[in-house]
């Protein structure tokens, strides 16, 4: 597993280990603040873990790698997920996720170079009646085609100019 | 709504679910208050056995026998756990009642802790419903204000805490012994049963775990009587259930049905019919596990047996409706892609012949599907059947074993005419122009975004078939329907 590394502030991260590194069975929980602080898991994060909790380095990595939330690179400003449940496979998803391929040249898990946005395909995200369905952040667009899908992007694209 | 018969979604959508007194008026704790301060443990469980209530989760197994089993374990502490780890793509029940309704699911989880003798309750929720979240930590807060939830319940010395735990995204995590290893932070590896978790679960304790639907139906059940309950359904489905009627349908959404009733019945009654009046071809029921019920077998009664016989599931409540646009085989393959991701890799079975399977069905829907490769994925579906510890593997063969059981035709001429039958799956498929339609409008030409279509006006247009990637575009424009796929 390729890591990003980059000098992180440890400080917010210690406050969260202050509460957990202690609290039996409280890994994830401390990996998924871990991520909200800094938007991924970085290296030294995981060190640090290591070292408040007892917890193996190579536990920790085997126990986020294990689970789809956790990240190992920084994201884009906006995370679009793509819903790829049955639903929204039945009514298309596939074509909205060419089409953001398209418009913005990047392919599922990876980050465009202006670091604007992050594609990623993800199971189910329960908005099964508005299908195809994706996310953009805490935003949830619905009933999609693959022009409007562009749509979308574009206006967001104008907004960060 | 009509023909709709509410009992796990009661108060959904009819009341604020940030509210605790919308709650009460619906007569939200009074289940709560009778069990605790009117009954015995034993005799809860009589009540939810009497109901015939079993497990809306998906694999049905009576509730009461649960809840028994963990009451009988001398250990202590005893944990009740929700699971809220809805990863079935295409169902969003569990959703919709946290989010619509939190205090009847907390009300429904006390009265499994007191009858099984727990003190400490844990609530798993995916981590893609942050709403859902938010909304059970604020009820949770309010019933603990209100004493509906801490320590000495209505005067008794019935003490129960509820916390939440996210999950992190893995859909194995749904099996229960996989979410108990995820509960301690572990990666979410099924454990080896027995010992079940009644026995030896959340740190080595008797549990109970049950599904946010299954916890949703408990306080309804007190409060209007077992038998209430079970004079729903059929003799081996008693009660109501809810399903998430998605895919090609006119009117899709949750809808809470007894027992009993066809998938004819939910599909065109309740649903409307198909989208844009085109023909049935399948439902599929029960997700990654379930299996795909063709027209012939519409006239099924919803019920854990009936449904089992055809191949699928009831499982949590997934219905997606697909017509003749759809492809079958790409449907298993679609599963296989999604079961081949999740498994946890524990069983070489699962974890290589998934990946196995997927790859013959790639190549199948790709155009270069082999003689044989029928028979090879049915051999392998039983393998990995046989050879896996939980759930997951050995249910994900069956949107394999149901597309072939019903539609073997489709495979047949995926591999031997390398056509698609649904003109879905692109690499077996063309778009011409039929010369007598077209006008030469150049409509399409406009519109082809990959400059394919060739031709001047009111001249017949040709596509480039190298060119062509396939995008349907053309087809969509064109007024003369001049565009063919074949």
């Amino acid at each position: 597993m390729k890591c990003s590394h980059e000098t992180i502030d440890l400080a917010k991260l210690d406050e969260v280990l202050d509460r957990y590194a202690n609290v039996a069975g409280s890994l994830i929980t401390i990996l998924q603040h871990t991520q909200e602080i800094y938007g991924y898991l970085p290296v030294e994060a995981m060190y640090r873990i290591s070292e408040r909790t007892g917890i193996k380095p190579a536990k920790i990595l085997g126990v986020a790698t294990f689970y789809t939330q956790f990240r190992f690179k920084p994201v884009g400003k906006y995370l679009i997920m793509i819903c790829q449940g049955t639903a929204c496979h039945v009514n298309g998803s596939s074509e909205i996720y060419d089409a953001l391929v398209e418009e913005l040249n990047i392919v599922d898990g990876e980050t465009t170079e202006d670091g604007l946005f992050t594609i990623k395909n993800v199971a189910c995200l329960g908005c099964c009646s508005l299908s195809p369905v994706m996310m953009i952040n805490e935003e949830t667009y619905g009933s999609l085609t693959p022009e409007k899908a562009k749509k979308i992007i574009r206006m967001l694209k104008e907004q960060n100019i | 709504m009509k023909k709709q018969t509410r009992i796990a979604l009661r108060n959904c959508g009819n009341i604020n679910p940030e509210s605790i007194t919308d709650n009460e008026e619906k007569g939200g704790y009074e289940a709560l208050r009778k069990v605790l301060t009117e009954m015995t443990p034993e005799e809860v469980i009589e009540e939810i056995k009497k109901s015939g209530l079993a497990g809306r989760g998906g694999a049905g197994f009576p509730t009461w026998f649960k809840w028994n089993a963990a009451r009988s374990s001398k250990e202590d502490p005893k944990y009740l756990i929700c699971n809220a780890d809805e990863g079935d793509p295409g169902a969003f029940m569990d959703r919709a009642i946290i989010e619509g309704d939190p205090h009847s699911l907390i009300e429904g989880m006390l009265i499994g802790a007191y009858a099984i003798g727990a003190s400490e309750a844990v609530v798993y929720v995916r981590a893609e419903y942050p709403l859902a979240i938010i909304r059970l930590n604020k009820a949770i807060s309010q019933a603990e204000e209100k004493g509906y939830l801490g320590k000495n319940l209505f005067g008794t010395n019935f003490s129960c805490h509820i916390r939440i735990k996210a999950g992190a995204g893995a859909f194995v995590c749904g099996e229960e012994t996989a979410l108990i290893e995820s509960l301690e932070g572990q990666r979410g590896m099924p454990r080896l049963k027995p010992p079940f978790p009644a026995a030896k679960g959340y740190w080595q304790k008797p549990s109970n775990i049950n599904n946010v639907e299954t916890f949703a139906n408990v306080a309804w059940i007190i409060l209007n009587g077992g038998e209430a309950f079970s004079a729903m359904g059929t003799q081996d489905s008693k009660g109501t259930k809810v399903f998430a009627l998605t895919g090609k349908i006119n009117k899709g959404g949750l809808v809470e049905i007894p027992m009993g009733k066809t998938l004819r019945e939910v599909i065109y009654d309740i649903g409307g019919g198909i989208k844009e009046n085109k023909r049935f071809k399948a439902v599929q029921m029960g997700g990654p596990s379930g299996g795909c019920i063709p027209e012939d077998y519409l006239d099924t009664v919803i019920d854990y047996k009936k449904l089992s016989q055809t191949g699928a599931i009831m499982g949590s409540g997934g219905m997606v409706v697909m017509d003749e646009t759809n492809c079958m085989v790409d449907m298993a393959r679609f599963f296989l892609d999604f079961t081949a991701k999740e498994s946890c890799g524990k069983c070489i079975h699962c974890r290589i012949g998934t990946k196995r399977m997927l790859e013959i069905l790639n190549r199948i829907v790709d155009g270069k599907g082999r003689d044989g490769d029928i028979e090879l994925l049915e051999e392998m579906c039983y393998s990995i059947k046989d050879g896996s510890l939980c759930g997951l593997g050995q249910t994900a063969p069956n949107p394999v074993l149901t597309t072939i059981k019903y539609f073997r035709n489709e495979y047949e001429a995926h591999i031997y005419q390398r056509k698609c039958p649904a003109k879905q799956c692109k690499l077996l498929i063309t778009y011409r122009i039929d010369e007598e339609r077209c006008i030469g409008c150049r409509v399409c030409a406009r519109n082809c975004p990959v400059n394919a279509i060739s031709g001047n006006l009111k001249e017949v247009h040709v596509i480039d078939s190298e060119l062509c990637t396939k995008c349907g575009k053309c087809m969509e424009v064109c007024r003369f329907k001049a565009v063919v796929c074949e």
